[in-house]
């Protein structure tokens, strides 16, 4: 077996969630601010109102701030799989490395090519040319999250390959099956619409600021008023797609929506927990109640998981030590069968190189018979398959909640909007005002519901993320950590001022101050 | 057709596309190039504000053409991937660090409360064009001088190479020679290029110190790049090379770099016309006062580039030898995705020349009028 020395391991997660939630600090804004700009350019060009121009600059200006930190933190995260995750890289490269290439080939030169138009070329392209690099560089940064999110989507529902004994690694033999894995595609327009909805957010804060400071009041209601629009289809669209995402998780990733529930015994008509806090000392197998307090919607669990209020929902106990009745496999079952797939595989391997063609055979063909096991038997107990319960749970609930929250911020504002009374409603100005962040804290749970989910495997149910790492010591991985946790934060610290200083010379239309 | 490719072909068409990708990366660091001069030509800070700009309309060509790099590295040759940046940790970790503070400097650096002052975003540009480029210099340079590592049964990579009991993680490639010198040649030519853009592209005709010490720029650069490129050429010619034979093995061989270049006549011919084209550009600009010299030097990059990449993976050769452990290199048949991938990946890089063709429109349609004065005081600049 191989030596893995699990506090790079640990260093080398860390990192990964480090520079993976500072991108995607900067990432959904860009998502969204994108298209917003392009909505914004589209009205001037229509009416020709230069009003719209100047609205369209200043959020430009914003979106081009936000955009240069998301490149930067953005190109570590590819490469990263390489330095500190090299032996994914190779297991599944082939596989994954595919939609990355994808990506750099069309997303990223879209938005490369266009961007420069977008920001340098009001006096040098027609009108009509501008408007349309606008929107290639929604499109094309559109795109870049369809490619990053179908690669994402492989890792938690593995499709379209088969494992290749002689290389020992996967290999791809379905393109489409890939692409339209249905958590990719799930996932993608569930994360796509939530930027839409983060930048909506955005929009609206900096514009309730300049309410409250009674400035710039033209454009910020103008402002308001699209963007408020814009979130409210948005939001619709993230409550569809996030269920759609539930019931894909239910069936793809049983053991996350236990997690993310808190749900350790299954149950037949399972209810959702709307709210509760979870009870610190529970261990996966023993009687104590997982909560201290909650508060429950009956059927709605098993509605969600299965479409169906008398389903059964698997619950973490019966994921890991089995549930004859409902024909569920224990861990330790899996784990023996996996170790027996690795010995095999070795023995294959091993004739191989000794030209043993027999014994290379009988090898492989015993290895086939629990094949589908291996990454099991990477794991030492059962409940090594068991991600964390607390931090998937509360994130998920901080989401769902906020998201609930967001179309009634919306609905609000966009109604006094039409009514002309905002500034009348000094009551809602702040909650506009702080929804910015909150969207933030929505965006940051989303991402942490999928990946500290998905533990400890970094491909669903084949590869522990402690098989997938370089063969590096922790202190080389505790270096770059503290020098990306340095240099990132020096740069958001950066970008921060520079946003707020200028929020507050905010934009050059003299007519609209 | 492309279904009808044999495995071999497609390993030797994405090599080829790979480093078509790399070449264009080489051309596309005039960015970099550039901006090392930025304190050395631009005295004023209208000056600046003209390099700045000029270069920072194209700051993310480089920067994408890079990431597109080693997006196809990981699709197409996966094993390359997982062992180079694996193994060769802290030279492609400086390489990347280089590249994030790249990215914010064009867009923070003349932005009221940006927090560390434009000296230091300005600084970040210069580390970024010329330690950034050295080292991927360096990185390129180890297809030839070979690298310390291992791989086991499971192609899991062991890197070994110890100073003082610190293992280097590929930090050693800049005690190479010849990798230093690739490296800076490199950093060199990256400056001609710089400066015949920055000729091509900003209208002068208002600053004409500006114009003079740029148009010095390329002839003064490229004699200092020329030792360094002559001594990378006389150690490829004569140096030993890692020779791969029909059962996979890998061997040492004496000139098997000179021996590819006679069994492969055509990457001689690129890499004469490409040494021609770069001259070309260079002398036509200092001496004759062209401002078209960016196409002849750039497109001579593009071929010399090619050739470097080239070189060292076809005719049967190791384009990642392993300097521990012969049986470790890797080829472009042993290091390559599956037939499935690369058949898919044919299909999709057919979407390339498309994609060229938007990039060289927008260009021209950017750049058909000079960058002038007035642009950079009045309107959106960096």
């Amino acid at each position: 077996m191989i030596d893995i020395d699990l506090s790079m391991v640990n260093w080398a997660r860390a990192q990964f969630a480090l520079t993976a939630m500072y991108h995607w600090i900067f990432v959904p804004l860009t998502l969204g601010l994108s298209f917003l700009c392009a909505f914004f350019e589209s009205i001037y060009v229509r009416t020709g109102d230069k009003q719209w121009q100047s609205i369209t600059k200043f959020w430009m200006t914003l979106f081009g701030i936000n955009f240069a930190i998301g490149v930067a933190t953005g190109i570590i995260l590819e490469f990263e799989f390489g330095t500190n995750w090299s032996n994914y890289s190779w297991i599944v490269g082939d596989i994954f490395g595919a939609p990355l290439a994808i990506e750099g080939i069309f997303a990223f030169f879209l938005e490369a090519t266009f961007f420069a138009v977008m920001f340098f070329g009001w006096n040098r392209v027609s009108k009509r040319f501008h408007l349309f690099s606008t929107w290639m560089v929604a499109i094309g940064s559109n795109l870049s999250a369809v490619w990053i999110l179908v690669a994402n989507g492989w890792m938690q529902n593995p499709v379209g390959m088969l494992f290749n004994p002689e290389t020992a690694r996967f290999e791809m033999n379905n393109f489409a099956e890939v692409v339209f894995n249905p958590v990719a595609v799930s996932k993608f327009v569930h994360t796509s619409s939530s930027g839409f909805l983060f930048a909506s957010l955005f929009v609206l804060s900096i514009s309730c600021w300049y309410l409250i400071k009674g400035r710039h009041l033209q454009m910020a209601k103008k402002s308001i008023i699209v963007a408020s629009v814009f979130g409210l289809l948005s939001s619709s669209f993230v409550a569809f797609t996030g269920d759609e995402s539930a019931y894909v998780v239910a069936q793809k990733q049983p053991m996350k929506l236990a997690a993310i529930e808190g749900l350790y015994k299954g149950q037949i008509k399972a209810p959702i927990v709307a709210a509760g806090i979870l009870n610190p000392d529970k261990k996966p197998g023993d009687h104590q109640d997982p909560f201290l307090i909650k508060v429950e919607i009956p059927y709605l669990l098993s509605l969600l998981a299965n479409r169906s209020l008398n389903s059964f929902v698997p619950g973490i106990d019966d994921l890991v030590y089995g549930n004859e009745e409902q024909k569920i496999e224990s861990i330790a079952s899996k784990i023996d069968k996996g170790k027996a797939a690795i010995n095999d595989l070795t023995q294959f391997k091993q004739a191989k190189k000794e030209n043993n063609s027999q014994k290379a055979e009988i090898s492989l063909a015993n290895f086939r018979k629990n094949q589908e096991y291996m990454g099991y038997g990477y794991l030492n107990k059962p409940e090594e398959a068991i991600p964390s319960v607390a931090i998937p749970y509360y994130a998920f609930h901080i989401m769902v909640a906020l998201g609930t929250l967001f179309p009634v911020i919306f609905a609000a504002f966009l109604f006094y909007a039409l009514k002309d009374s905002l500034t009348q409603k000094r009551w809602l100005l702040p909650v506009g005002l702080i929804s910015g962040l909150l969207g933030l804290i929505a965006q940051q749970s989303g991402w942490v519901v999928a990946e500290v989910g998905r533990q400890p495997w970094a491909i669903y149910g084949l590869l522990p993320v402690k098989m997938a790492t370089t063969n590096l010591t922790a202190a080389n991985v505790q270096i770059t950590f503290f020098m990306f946790l340095g240099l990132f934060t020096i740069l958001l610290a950066a970008e921060i001022t520079i946003l707020l200083k200028q929020i507050a010379i905010g934009p050059d239309g003299g007519p609209l101050k | 057709m492309i279904s009808n490719l044999d495995y071999a072909t497609l390993q030797h068409l994405w090599w080829i596309i790979c480093s078509i990708v790399g070449a264009l990366f080489l051309f596309l660091t005039f960015v970099q190039g550039g901006q090392t001069l930025l304190w050395q030509v631009a005295k004023t800070d209208l000056e600046k504000s003209l390099v700045v700009t000029s270069l920072g309309r194209k700051w993310k060509m480089p920067f994408t053409t890079l990431v597109l790099f080693g997006g196809a590295l990981f699709a197409a040759f996966p094993k390359f991937y997982a062992t180079s940046f694996g193994g060769a940790y802290w030279v492609w970790m400086l390489i990347l660090f280089s590249f994030i503070i790249q990215a914010v400097s064009y867009e923070y650096r003349k932005k009221p409360n940006n927090l560390l002052g434009s000296t230091v975003y300005e600084l970040f540009l210069f580390i970024n064009g010329s330690i950034g480029v050295l080292l991927i210099g360096a990185a390129v340079g180890t297809f030839y001088t070979g690298s310390n590592f291992t791989l086991d049964l499971y192609n899991r990579v062991t890197w070994d190479y110890t100073l003082m009991g610190i293992n280097l993680r590929g930090l050693e490639a800049a005690f190479s020679l010849f990798n230093l010198s690739l490296g800076i040649f490199l950093v060199f030519n990256a400056r001609v290029l710089g400066a015949l853009y920055l000729l091509n592209s900003i209208d002068l005709s208002s600053t004409p110190d500006l114009e003079s010490r740029l148009r010095k720029s390329p002839w003064n650069n490229f004699l200092i790049a020329l030792p360094f490129l002559l001594y990378v050429l006389v150690c490829i010619l004569f140096m030993k090379g890692f020779s791969v034979d029909n059962a996979g093995v890998v061997s040492l061989v004496s000139s098997k770099y000179l021996s590819n270049l006679l069994a492969m006549p055509f990457l001689l011919i690129m890499l004469l016309a490409g040494i021609i084209l770069v001259l070309y550009g260079v002398l036509s600009t200092s001496f004759k006062k062209s401002n078209k010299g960016i196409w002849f030097s750039g497109l001579g990059t593009i071929f010399v580039g090619l050739v470097v990449l080239i070189l060292p993976a076809f005719n049967n050769t190791a384009f990642y030898p392993s300097k521990l452990d012969l049986q470790s290199s890797l080829t472009i048949f042993n290091a390559s995705s599956s037939m499935f991938t690369l058949t898919t990946m044919t299909y999709v890089a057919l979407g390339i020349p498309v994609v060229l063709v938007y990039v060289i429109y927008v260009w021209r349609l950017m750049d058909s009028k000079k960058l002038t004065v007035a642009e950079v005081v009045d309107e959106e600049s960096y």
